[in-house]
């Protein structure tokens, strides 16, 4: 069965897809089957969703639209986590709320 | 050629030298294209491990780095690109240095100051790479051998085997170093501050921690001499172990309470509690290593202690930053930083970062004996702020129903204003003299300049008159009193300490057998 999803989400987090959040985004698209692709323009250049160094290389600050597309087993699964967790700004904002 | 220094971890070591401060050999190119890209995916897995061991001791935020670190080197795409250059007859070295720099000038091009500081992560990276490839069979230290240079970083001291012996000897480092605290509670032979000599250093060397000093192709009557003081010191160490289970107590039959100090949660893995009576000082600057930590960390940290201590009591200094021990985004730079803004000073001054320190503390007390107490008074004015801060937050934590309790609070007796007119202090909870630092400023000589050792010591007699006005003034008020610095810890020091009225040592784990050997031999 082959599927395919697209979707795209507002990154909202304060420093934008950094390390540690593209470690965290990196580490959930490899746990989907599917092929999961990022970029920063509709048009592409779509970059390896499982791949930290092509993530970071999309150097996408706050305020980037982040598109998202999954192919195959899982993808809509897949698109759908990811948003999730750049809408939850990568599960950092309690950490940076209470050192504040 | 004997060379005197300080020590920093007493014992003793014999063995050959090994040059810390070698220039860092140069890969050597391997027969094939297949040779050249094993070596290269050796030496990745090699950066990844040492990483992987570093991540296990670091708090949240350099945990966080370290990590991502690990998933750059562990990527394909990473090394992709090198690997096929090494195909087309590039050797390992020069192809991952040229897949790197490309890497690093994407990052340096980009108009976003946080990307553009990556590129600073990715030459770490790079050149940890590079350090394993050229590191191939013949950097490490032979097993017992005696690691000499400059300074030494703490990854080379935990990368070191120790289990056949071997010690540090430094030019330049301090007592009061990182690697020198692993040292004593590791019993790493450890000297510091020695001077250096003119010609090149190999062959074996005699290293005594115990006086401080280094023995350069030794002659066969200093070696003799040199093992009769090792295995003098061997004896006394095992003599000590046997007084480790029991409470201290003088040859007069006084009983002294000697506690532990500890710089890290884990440190308390290696000591039995039974051993010693508590947990005199715990320094709370590791979990502001390289960041600021959040009130989780700090929460889970202090109780992992308190747990771990059961109902005996447990010391907590809140931050001491600044001095030596600088910390980006918290501490100042100045000209003079052990006069500046430090300890209490510093955290009066930033009370965003304290108010985290002091909810985590009120949230941990719950889970036993805990007390806290200040670094740097020295005005009854400083500890009156800090006991209100600690009112103000307990009032919040009331009001959002959140389990705590508020500890008695103490203060570090170390700025000698504090001494010389206690009676501000009489409402303080317990006393506990930092001798380091009351003694160089007592005595106007830096615990971290080698040049002027020989004033910082605490059997100087104006340090001692000090202790023991400190010691009369707390019997008189009712107030506790013990010392918690490395004076605490050292024989040779503890009988002035006793006679100066102290009953209350805080020593270092692996210091603690031997300072019960220390106490029940004094007359007190």
């Amino acid at each position: 069965m082959s599927a395919s999803a697209e979707a795209t989400v507002l990154i909202t987090h304060a420093v934008g897809l950094h390390a540690r959040p593209s470690v965290k985004f990196t580490k959930l698209a490899k746990t989907f089957a599917a092929e999961v692709e990022v970029a920063v323009a509709a048009n592409g250049p779509w970059f390896d969703a499982k791949s930290i160094v092509k993530v970071m290389a999309a150097k996408a600050p706050k305020g980037t639209m982040l598109h998202i597309r999954a192919k195959g087993d899982g993808a809509t699964q897949a698109v759908k986590a990811l948003v999730d967790l750049v809408q939850r700004d990568f599960d950092e904002d309690a950490d940076h709320a209470r050192s504040a | 050629m004997r060379v005197e220094g300080i020590p920093a971890s007493p014992g003793y070591a014999e063995g050959p030298l090994f040059d810390l401060d070698q220039s860092t050999a140069s890969y050597k190119a391997k027969a094939s294209a297949e040779e050249e890209q094993a070596a290269l995916v050796s030496a990745i897995g090699k950066a990844v491990g040492r990483l992987a061991a570093l991540v296990e001791t670091a708090d949240g935020e350099a945990a966080g780095i370290l990590e991502f670190h690990i998933a750059m080197l562990e990527d394909d795409a990473l090394s992709g690109p090198a690997l096929a250059a090494i195909g087309s007859g590039q050797p390992a070295d020069a192809a991952w240095c040229a897949a790197l720099d490309g890497e690093i000038a994407g990052y340096e091009a980009s108009d976003q100051d946080y990307f553009r500081a990556r590129a600073a992560d990715l030459r770490d990276i790079r050149d940890q790479v590079l350090r394993a490839l050229s590191e191939e069979g013949e950097i490490t230290a032979p097993p017992g051998a005696i690691l000499y240079g400059e300074d030494i970083a703490p990854t080379r001291f935990l990368e070191t085997d120790w289990s056949e012996g071997g010690g540090i000897a430094l030019k330049s480092g301090s007592t009061a170093s990182h690697v020198a605290m692993l040292a004593r509670s590791r019993g790493v032979p450890m000297v510091v501050g020695l001077d250096a000599p003119a010609a090149p250093i190999t062959g074996d060397a005699l290293l005594d921690a115990e006086h401080g000093a280094i023995i350069f192709s030794p002659s066969p009557a200093e070696t003799e001499a040199f093992r009769q003081s090792a295995s003098s010191f061997a004896d006394r160490l095992g003599a000590a172990k046997t007084f480790l289970t029991a409470p201290a107590v003088t040859k007069a039959g006084t009983a002294v309470r000697v506690q532990v100090n500890i710089a890290y949660p884990s440190d308390v893995e290696g000591i039995q509690i039974e051993t010693c009576d508590g947990v005199g000082l715990m320094r709370t600057e590791f979990l502001f290593g390289k960041t600021l930590p959040d009130e989780e960390t700090q929460y889970h940290a202090y109780r992992k202690v308190l747990e771990w201590a059961g109902g005996k009591p447990v010391t907590i200094r809140t931050v001491d930053a600044g001095g030596d021990k600088p910390v980006p985004g918290f501490t100042v730079e100045e000209t003079n930083p052990f006069l500046g803004l430090r300890g209490i000073r510093l955290s009066l001054a930033r009370l965003d970062i304290f108010r985290v320190q002091i909810r985590a503390l009120l949230r941990a007390a719950i889970h036993g004996n805990l007390r806290v107490m200040f670094p740097m008074i020295a005005t009854p004015d400083e500890y009156a702020q800090a006991a209100a801060l600690f009112a103000e937050e307990r009032a919040a934590l009331v009001a959002q129903g959140v389990a705590h309790k508020l500890p008695p609070l103490g203060i570090m007796v170390e700025v000698p204003s504090v001494v010389l007119a206690p009676e501000g202090f009489a409402d303080v909870a317990f006393f506990s003299i930092g001798s380091n630092d009351l003694t160089q400023y007592v005595m106007a000589a830096a615990r971290d300049n080698a040049a002027v050792a020989h004033l910082n010591s605490v059997r100087q007699p104006a340090v001692l008159r000090l202790i023991a006005a400190v010691a009369a003034f707390g019997r008189e008020k009712g107030i506790p009193v013990s010392l918690c610095g490395d004076a605490g810890g050292d024989p040779a020091t503890i009988p002035a300490l006793l006679e100066a009225g102290l009953r209350d040592l805080s020593v270092a784990p692996a210091q603690l057998a031997m300072a019960k050997a220390a106490i029940a031999d004094a007359a007190v």
